[in-house]
């Protein structure tokens, strides 16, 4: 994964209606409209959102007769989630050999 | 909120690290050792020591640089067991031993640099360490706490991870 691509899944992420969208798509493909329904702002800021989320991979847009449909990709959030987790179990472990390092100071110079 | 992190360990007697975020830029890490802060501030800035303890286990470390004042630079590197590097650099800001070290730190390949303020609180004989993680640009500090997406603990990531779990 290139830089490029974790620095626009992070921004596509960043935001909560973005969340919400990506949500709504992980439950199954859906129609724009289905998605601007339940939210509280106007159905081109919602297509604005969608044009950040399909720049950033995370989505599929497609048109079948008077409809636009989104469908979720969800392989740039799994390369975020994975990169992320590893990052937090990264102090864990450190801070676990730092106790250890540590003990063995101690048990040195009672 | 608050994360508790969910290290899977043999030694699960270790207490994770607390993680929160106080505002839209910082992460805040807190954990506390059983020595005195003396000794703790010099396992952050003795290379001898930091080379025994900084990251996973499996991973060789090399310190190429490690100026420990005001102004200098420090640069370490990760090897993963397949040889992927992993390098990290930036500046040392302030030094008060054996109270807060400033510094500035990048991982290479990721964007935005952040701002850590450490500071070495000591009770009773166990030292509490307080680290204060300053991005530039939410999108930066969210990227860094993206693992939400898989502990689950906050609201908005809370939903990404049931979607993570679903388009497997």
């Amino acid at each position: 994964m290139n830089d490029d691509t974790l620095s626009a899944t992070f921004q596509a992420v960043a935001d909560p209606t973005r969340r919400t969208i990506l949500s709504r798509l992980a439950q199954g493909e859906a129609t724009v409209q289905e998605l601007a329904g339940p939210l509280p702002i106007s159905q081109p800021a919602v297509s604005k959102h969608l044009k950040v989320l399909e720049k950033a991979g995370l989505i599929e847009r497609r048109r079948e007769a008077q409809r636009r449909w989104c469908r979720l990709q969800a392989k740039p959030l799994r390369e975020v989630a994975v990169w992320a987790t590893e990052f937090q179990q990264y102090w864990d472990e450190s801070f676990e050999r730092l106790d250890e390092l540590l003990k063995k100071e101690r048990d040195a110079r009672p | 909120m608050v994360i508790h992190s969910s290290m899977k360990s043999s030694q699960s007697i270790a207490k994770p690290a607390v993680i929160t975020t106080p505002n839209d830029t910082e992460i805040r890490v807190e954990r506390s050792f059983d020595s005195p802060r003396e000794a703790v501030f010099r396992a952050y800035t003795d290379p001898k020591l930091l080379i025994h303890w900084m990251g996973p286990r499996k991973y060789k470390m090399t310190i190429e640089q490690m100026d420990v004042r005001p102004g200098g630079r420090w640069h370490f590197t990760h090897i993963d067991t397949d040889g992927t590097k992993y390098g990290f650099h930036g500046e040392f800001r302030e030094i008060l031993r054996p109270e807060r070290i400033v510094q500035t730190w990048n991982f290479e390949g990721m964007p935005g640099e952040s701002l850590q303020t450490a500071l070495f609180e000591e009770h009773n004989g166990r030292t509490t360490v307080k680290s204060i993680v300053k991005f530039e640009r939410k999108e930066h500090r969210d990227g860094m706490l993206a693992s939400n997406m898989e502990s689950g603990l906050n609201e908005g990531y809370d939903r990404l991870d049931e979607l993570l779990r679903t388009t497997h």
